[in-house]
């Protein structure tokens, strides 16, 4: 994390008091929340090796291309299965790309949807040119004014920790978003998309 | 189809959707679908709303799908012209059943030029992703032409897109 970067996010909102963690770990928190088979999306890239790495979960699904549509089909199967929580694990970078879909979160307003957005402030897989969120657009304060009241920056792991309990049973929609090295993922994914679709539904159960 | 008054297009294609339980409908909007758009929302059986971009649609038809729902994207032929990347990575390698209704601009009549321009890229993309696609002229064809189409999407976990051609909605006019 360079000097300039912490420098121009003290306007955020809770940013600027955000501690930097690790995606792999927090990752690891928050699977370890997960007791009732809630879906997990992971957004290409690394939210979604460093998921991978995490345990390969039958409720998961490893989006391989259509950058920025993981929120979108978390979305998807939260409309489809409303007793199912449903989480999205997307990047700073694939966030700023489909930005609308927030709005249209907010408009369904889904009591079983959680966001997690991991904000590097960088497009780390390309070689680490800097998003906008690394300077001047603040992820939560966008989410806040597309209508997602429940909205934070996870100030440390423990705050990480109760932003997740809190999501998963007081329900949503919920936007947790945390600030992350640049630590590159631990493992990759599989590379078979009919496989990792064909497992997730008989993860949800609409497959046998 | 046993109400004996002749239907017309748009009812022709709710009819089809709630006979094959496609009940998400996602949609961007287009003044030629407005009836079929106002019909679907006034229609409980249906869960109908509005996406900013075509390729979010692409996302949440293709989680429900996966979750157990089917469902259906409304668009025109400038919105089809986003959605490729989505289509080429996410829904033909995953093999989801995504239905595509697409009012189709930039023909018999079109008065902007981009439309036009932009209409000529739709056959050759669905061609060059092998996607099945039936542009559709004739409304006695209609029912069938979806009805059929819909029963193969699900049996081959295949995409498919609809092409309404203006010969079947009338189109949009220029402006006089």
């Amino acid at each position: 994390m360079s000097q300039s970067m912490s420098q121009t996010q003290t306007g955020a909102i809770g940013a600027h008091n955000a501690k930097i963690m690790n995606r792999f770990t927090l990752t690891q928190r928050l699977v370890d929340k997960l007791k009732h088979d809630e879906a997990v999306i992971g957004g290409i890239g690394n939210a979604n090796f460093d998921l991978w790495a995490a345990g390969q979960r039958p409720q998961n699904f490893y989006m391989l291309g259509s950058m920025g549509l993981a929120i979108p089909i978390a979305l998807g199967v939260a409309i489809a299965q409303p007793k199912r929580h449903v989480l999205a694990l997307e990047g700073d970078g694939s966030l700023l790309m489909q930005l609308g879909c927030l709005t249209t979160v907010a408009t369904l307003a889904p009591k079983n949807l959680t966001m997690i957005v991991w904000d590097n402030g960088i497009y780390q897989i390309t070689g680490g040119q800097p998003t906008a969120s690394a300077s001047t657009a603040d992820l939560v304060t966008i989410a806040r004014g597309c209508g997602i009241a429940n909205a934070a920056w996870a100030a440390d792991e423990d705050d990480f920790d109760r932003l997740v309990t809190a999501a998963l049973s007081q329900g949503g929609p919920t936007l947790i978003a945390a600030r992350v090295d640049e630590k590159p993922a631990v493992a990759t994914t599989d590379r078979d998309p009919v496989r990792i679709r064909a497992n997730f539904m008989v993860g949800l159960g609409v497959r046998t | 189809m046993s109400d004996s008054k002749p239907q017309v297009w748009h009812e022709i294609v709710l009819a089809s959707l709630k006979a094959n339980n496609v009940k998400l409908i996602t949609y961007v909007p287009d003044r030629v679908l407005r009836p079929l758009i106002k019909a679907l929302h006034a229609d409980p059986f249906f869960l109908t709303f509005a996406t900013t971009r075509e390729e979010e649609a692409i996302g949440i038809v293709t989680g429900a799908w996966m979750g157990g729902m089917r469902g259906a994207l409304l668009m025109q032929t400038s919105g089809f012209a986003t959605i490729p990347n989505a289509l080429a990575s996410l829904v033909c390698p995953c093999q989801i059943p995504a239905l595509l209704f697409v009012s189709e601009r930039g023909t018999l009549g079109e008065f902007n030029l981009g439309q036009a321009m932009v209409c000529k890229t739709m056959r050759p993309v669905l061609d060059a992703l092998g996607m099945e696609n039936h542009t559709i002229t004739r409304q006695d064809e209609l029912a069938f032409i979806l009805d059929r189409s819909i029963k193969q999407a699900v049996a081959t976990q295949a995409p498919v897109a609809f092409i309404l051609s203006p010969l079947l909605t009338g189109g949009k006019v220029f402006a006089q």
